[in-house]
């Protein structure tokens, strides 16, 4: 009892002192304020926004009329959409099953302690530094059949119409994206390599596991989560791949490299159909969502703890 | 523990054997024997990588004779910067100085908001800085460019249409989450006992914010910038939907309509993806440790 009143002040001293941290803790909140005003009203009111103006009916510059459902039905009803769905699903497999183990692989090669290694990290960052636009017209140069690369190279096999039958500017624009966005995803994987615990490779080689084995029983399960971040960059990105596209293809040819990006951008501002415009462009927005939720639920919540674990 | 116990006895074994130390830094011991297939695949992606660039380069340095007459891989027999007059004669100062407005426009604010907010996120709590950061973290899973047409109608209705602040403000907002995103990680590296320490000398938050996280988180902060800047800076679909004047394009844009009208002149052509490539590849030159360190740590957090 006695040892109850002793301490019964200190307490509510304690009291008092963490509830003046918490106070000073939540006043730190006005900070956000700047970010959050940009945020909500250039990210978050057009969110909603978008999603608005889907049931309307506007050509980009007249007034704006109610269209209740018709654009979700007329959207819905047309082949184009799940022609465009179609082409962003697929270039976001196939561009992430290129992409995922190049990156992966020169992440681990550029993590080595080599000096040229390094270097040659730093030429791996060129593509990163063009811009689209810029990527787009250089490719279109070099693939010309006759002054580009397959004259350059002696290589007649290159010398196709790249940009006129879909099946190749298909697989062009998927090489593309591949040559502009490997290098980022190398440089991730390179960060999650060398915070791999050394120890890890040295009781490995103990155990007299050689490099394969090394590779696929720690590197590997080791870079997890860096894998989960890249995929997830990737697979997001790959919805918005526009300018790209845009500048290289056209869309083209026919409607055959058309994602939901660029049918978004050519129903909207080109064909002034901002309504199904929008429907597609809340499509993009819930499949973004959805992707990005399935893809950190694959990494499970405890991030930080388990990624060490037994060490 | 074992672990521990097994590279001990390592270090043990090879010493006695007589080799030469391990490499401190970085992987060593383990990659050297990946080195010959790893090797070849990190040549080829460098031929892979760099035969295009070296393509617009020398072929941007060429007449157009040239570019017709030679094989379109040897260096240029009579290199000539005409190409390059041209394009400058093409208005590209101006898309030069219209591009770095916008960069500087956006990223400036981008950091300084982000970096407050993140502060705030990681130093602080309550419900309300959680949801502030929840909506951050869920502004990473939305391609924002979905946005682009509520965005042009609001740009429209704030008379900001064909305007390089219209470019500038939807940019601050879409790079706010990843800055917030990357900047939170490094402020929360800061040793909780500086933060003590600048609290008993009786620092507010706000003195603390700029007098020790911000000296601290310097190399993060750079490397958002120019993260930033480069997104920015080659940015495409805001300027191509939000401006219409000639003299408001900004180099990508430029680039793009320049292509356009001179889709004959090759050389031509590629040397105006030089000429808008240049500024930064400067920059990544100065600040390429930065950069590449800051981006490598803040992304696989």
């Amino acid at each position: 009892m006695s040892n109850a009143v002793s301490t019964a002040p200190r307490a509510t001293a304690r009291i008092k002192e963490s509830k003046q941290t918490e106070q000073r803790k939540a006043a730190l909140a006005w900070l956000t304020l700047p970010a959050l005003f940009f945020f909500l009203v250039f990210a978050v009111i057009p969110l909603v926004g978008v999603l608005i103006l889907s049931f309307t009916s506007w050509d980009g510059i007249g007034a704006i009329g109610a269209a209740g459902m018709d654009n979700w039905f007329s959207v819905l009803a047309d082949p184009g959409l799940y022609n465009a769905l179609g082409l962003t699903f697929l270039i976001m497999i196939v561009s992430w099953l290129v992409q995922t183990p190049i990156s992966l692989l020169l992440g681990v090669f550029t993590a080595g302690s080599q000096r040229y290694r390094a270097a040659l990290a730093v030429l791996y960052f060129l593509p990163l530094l063009l811009s689209s636009a810029a990527v787009a017209i250089a490719f279109k140069a070099l693939l010309d059949p006759n002054f580009g690369l397959a004259t350059g190279l002696g290589l007649p096999f290159l010398a196709q119409d790249w940009l006129g039958v879909p099946q190749l500017a298909l697989g062009l624009v998927i090489f593309v994206i591949a040559w502009q966005f490997v290098p980022f995803h190398t440089l991730i994987y390179q960060g999650g390599v060398r915070q791999i615990p050394k120890s890890l490779y040295e009781a490995a080689q103990i155990d007299g596991a050689g490099t394969i084995k090394q590779f696929f029983h720690i590197t590997l399960p080791q870079l997890k989560y860096t894998i989960i971040t890249s995929s997830t960059l990737m697979v997001v990105g790959s919805l918005t791949y526009f300018d790209l596209i845009f500048v290289l293809t056209g869309g083209g040819p026919g409607n055959s490299t058309r994602i939901l990006a660029l049918d978004m951008y050519l129903r909207g501002f080109r064909a002034n159909l901002m309504g199904p415009a929008s429907v597609i462009a809340v499509i993009l927005v819930v499949i973004g969502l959805v992707l990005a939720l399935f893809l950190q639920r694959l990494g499970g919540k405890d991030k930080q703890g388990s990624q060490l674990e037994g060490l | 523990m074992s672990t521990v116990l097994k590279s001990t006895a390592q270090e043990a074994r090879t010493a006695s054997a007589g080799g030469p130390p391990a490499a401190n830094r970085g992987l060593g011991p383990r990659l050297r024997r990946l080195n010959i297939p790893g090797g070849l695949g990190g040549w080829i992606w460098l031929a892979i990588i760099i035969l295009p660039v070296y393509y617009v380069v020398i072929t941007s340095l060429k007449t157009q004779a040239g570019y017709f007459g030679q094989n379109p891989l040897a260096l240029p027999t009579s290199p000539t910067l005409e190409n390059y007059q041209m394009v400058i004669e093409a208005d590209f100062a101006t898309y030069f100085m219209n591009s770095a407005i916008v960069t500087l426009g956006s990223v400036i604010p981008t950091v300084l908001v982000s970096f407050m907010a993140s502060f705030a996120i990681v130093r602080g709590s309550g419900r309300f800085l959680k949801l502030v950061n929840g909506m951050f973290l869920m502004g990473l899973a939305i391609p924002l460019q979905a946005t682009i047409i509520p965005i042009y109608l609001m740009i429209i209705r704030l008379n900001l249409y064909d305007s390089l602040l219209a470019l500038m403000l939807p940019s601050i907002a879409f790079a706010i989450p990843l800055t917030v995103l990357i900047l939170s990680n490094f402020i929360r590296d800061v040793p909780n006992e500086l933060f003590e320490s600048m609290r008993l000398d009786g620092c507010s938050e706000w003195q603390t914010m700029w007098r020790l996280a911000l000296p601290l988180t310097r190399p993060a902060i750079v490397t958002v910038a120019i993260y930033n800047g480069l997104h920015v800076w080659n940015g495409f679909l805001l300027p191509l939907v939000l401006t219409q004047s000639p003299g408001l394009r900004v180099l990508p844009l430029g680039l793009w309509t320049f292509q356009g009208e001179f889709s004959v002149n090759i050389p031509a052509v590629l040397a105006s993806v030089v000429l808008s490539t240049l500024p930064i590849l400067v920059l990544y030159v100065i600040g390429r440790r930065q950069l590449l360190a800051g981006l490598t740590a803040g992304f696989s957090k």
